[in-house]
């Protein structure tokens, strides 16, 4: 006997020894439970992570545009002195390409704001590639590159060439790149609806994983964009990014107030992909809680087997001077003893099956299918909960232990 | 009515139990029982199946509570006390010695005398092992006392029960049946082991037995029958130890 240990631990662990099997089959099932919960979590978290990035690549997290133009119709002012009401049906302006107003000192406000570490100004609309006989209709984006390639993670999509735009330079996808015949260093007209033409140079070729954008996106200077779409000095859109990409939405709202331009979250923009972030999160925690209630009910079973069993010397403890609190806690010990060592030996044999995912789940390329998170948190999580859990498992057994007559129980 | 009095160990006044209070099959298991035992008696419990004498010791043991009557353990009233302090009283003031599962099988003999030391103080030290293994030493277990309790024969499981219902230095030691188990010869020496902790701590131990021959050795002789006290008297006439060969039917 350890005198650092008070009477309860060390009744509690000499139970726990004595029942051995009862003991090693409950925490292998403990274990088990957490395991798949650390694998689960590791997985989808990681899983998240994954697709977040993704997402977050190729999106700015919140976008400034101007404020959309109104058809305001000036008839009626006579009626209404005359106390009359009148109903007209407008019809909807169409939005042309138009510039924000003042967008530089829109942008110095923004980036005075804390949380927005990026705002690039950007200057996109449509046009045509044409070479020789062939045309393509693409998606123009005028980009200043110091500021635009911290917003997107472009450069890392480049696959010859550089990311770092000039005005004579023309980033285009693979797919458009072979549509046209072309390669790098090659020329590319480009024209636009509003007139503007130019003939740039491929000077970089990305691969974004879509064929859809690789065949319709191209970057271009932000200079050479404003001349080809007639919006010289303007900028269509500002796009920003702040520090935590979930806080953008609250973020976007700020800007709208002060501002009174139309301001997009990427949340508000990609509710569907919010919805399945969120469906996958609660399939998650469903998980967690089925298996935290199989642990519950097998380490409660156990305990419940335990206070049967040992009835005659919690009796004889009882008679010898041992309170019911102290019975109480000797039970609820065992019950977080058991979750808590349940836990360890499952978060290791979690990790394993991460490991052996990690081994399996794999690109073509040998490149991991998607990087999953050793988050150390997880581990200490699951040993808390596992805790707390064997604990009030533990409660009806060892109030039941706690209740027994002392005089029935030696009895028998 | 006696005066309190230190030398009382016990006192009972107009004890009564009923089980089954309240509904058809209520019956009443003792009716009214009156019992004094002095400092360092030595008294045999004795009577038929059935006569409440478990269920006297149980109420005298603080295990279980009478529905009448009243109850000083060294002069102290229990009717008002609460779980916990019964629990506390039962733990300095009585020692108990059962018929079986008298120790817990997960710790050795010596762990086991020091349970109820080790309840009380809430973590082990350096002087209940040795108040353990002094108490050890008077039974006569010292070569076995790191042993399970399960590998000891019944005669020694009683003598470290016997030790263990000393450890704290109760005033009175009940034993329900502590030699029913065993062969006459381990019964003897269970018995002789309680007279001498009798004699030489003066501990008060009242005894339940079935076996006459063990009464005959007692300084008094308590019976029951049908939950009432037959007959109470001093047994002028105790045997001593060695005297096997008698036996009284």
């Amino acid at each position: 006997m350890n005198p650092l240990f008070p009477f309860e631990w060390i009744v509690a662990t000499r139970f726990m020894r004595e029942g051995r099997m009862q003991t090693l089959l409950i925490i292998g099932g403990v274990a088990l439970g957490v395991s798949v919960i650390v694998f689960i979590s590791a997985l989808i978290s990681g899983l998240q992570s994954n697709l977040f990035r993704r997402t977050l690549d190729f999106q700015a997290q919140i976008v400034i545009l101007p404020p959309e133009e109104i058809a305001r119709p000036l008839r009626g002012l006579n009626n209404q002195k005359a106390n009359k009401q009148e109903s007209v049906l407008v019809q909807a302006r169409a939005q042309r390409l138009r510039s924000i107003d003042q967008w530089q000192k829109v942008r110095d406000q923004l980036l005075l704001m804390k949380n927005v570490t990026v705002v690039a100004p950007v200057v996109s609309g449509a046009g045509f590639v044409i070479r020789a006989d062939a045309n393509r209709a693409i998606t123009l984006t005028g980009i200043e590159p110091e500021n635009y390639l911290r917003l997107i993670a472009l450069k890392d999509k480049i696959i010859a060439g550089s990311a770092n735009v000039t005005s004579s330079d023309i980033l285009v996808g693979i797919e458009l790149a072979k549509d046209m015949g072309v390669s790098m260093g090659d020329k590319l007209t480009l024209r636009t609806a509003s007139g503007g033409t130019a003939t740039l140079m491929i000077s970089g070729i990305f691969d974004f994983g879509n064929k859809g954008q690789n065949q319709r996106a191209v970057y271009v200077a932000f200079r050479t964009a404003q001349s080809l779409l007639n919006l010289a000095g303007g900028a269509s859109s500002l796009e920003v990014n702040v520090a935590d990409p979930f806080s953008a939405e609250n973020i976007a709202q700020d800007i709208q107030a002060q501002t009174g331009l139309k301001v997009e979250s990427w949340i508000a923009t990609n509710a569907q992909f919010f919805s399945a972030l969120a469906a996958q999160s609660m399939s998650n925690t469903i998980i967690r809680f089925f298996v935290g209630l199989t642990a519950a009910l097998g380490i409660a079973s156990v305990l419940v087997v335990s206070v049967v069993q040992k009835s005659k010397e919690i009796g004889l403890l009882r008679a010898t001077g041992t309170s019911r609190q102290q019975v109480l806690r000797i039970f609820l010990l065992q019950g977080a003893l058991m979750g808590l060592m349940g836990s360890i030996v499952g978060s290791l044999m979690g990790w394993g099956f991460l490991m052996l995912w990690r081994g399996i789940a794999k690109n073509a390329d040998g490149t991991p299918l998607f990087v999953i998170n050793f988050d150390p948190m997880l581990f200490l999580y699951a040993a808390l909960g596992a805790t707390v859990v064997g604990t009030l498992a533990a409660m009806f057994p060892a109030l039941r232990a706690a209740r027994l007559d002392p005089a029935v129980a030696i009895r028998g | 009515m006696a005066e309190y009095n230190d030398a009382l160990t016990l006192r009972l006044e107009g004890i009564r139990k009923a089980y089954g209070v309240g509904t058809p099959a209520e019956t009443e298991v003792l009716h009214g029982i009156d019992l004094i035992l002095k400092r360092g008696e030595f008294a045999a419990l004795i009577g038929p199946s059935g006569s409440g004498k478990s269920t006297l010791l149980n109420i005298i043991g603080l295990l279980d509570q009478p529905n009448q009557g009243k109850l000083f353990i060294t002069g102290q009233p229990t009717e008002l006390l609460k779980d916990i302090e019964l629990t506390r009283l039962r733990a300095s003031e009585i020692g108990f010695i059962f018929q079986f599962h008298n120790l817990l099988p997960a710790f050795t003999a010596l762990e086991n005398v020091m349970l109820p030391r080790l309840a009380e103080l809430g973590h082990p030290d350096d002087e209940m092992r040795l108040i353990a293994a002094e108490l050890i030493e008077k039974v006569g277990l010292t070569p076995w006392k790191e042993h399970k309790s399960n590998d000891l024969s019944g005669g020694q499981q009683q003598r470290v029960a016997i030790a263990r219902a000393l450890v704290m230095n109760p005033a009175l030691v009940l034993a329900d049946e502590p030699t029913g188990n065993l062969d006459t010869k381990s019964a003897d020496s269970v018995f002789d082991l309680m007279r001498e902790m009798n004699k030489t701590n003066g501990t008060t131990f009242l005894i339940v037995t079935h076996d006459p021959r063990l009464a005959q050795r007692c300084d008094r002789i308590i019976e029951m029958v049908d939950g009432n006290i037959a007959s109470d008297k001093e047994n002028l006439n105790v045997l001593k130890i060695g005297d096997n060969n008698t036996h009284i039917s």
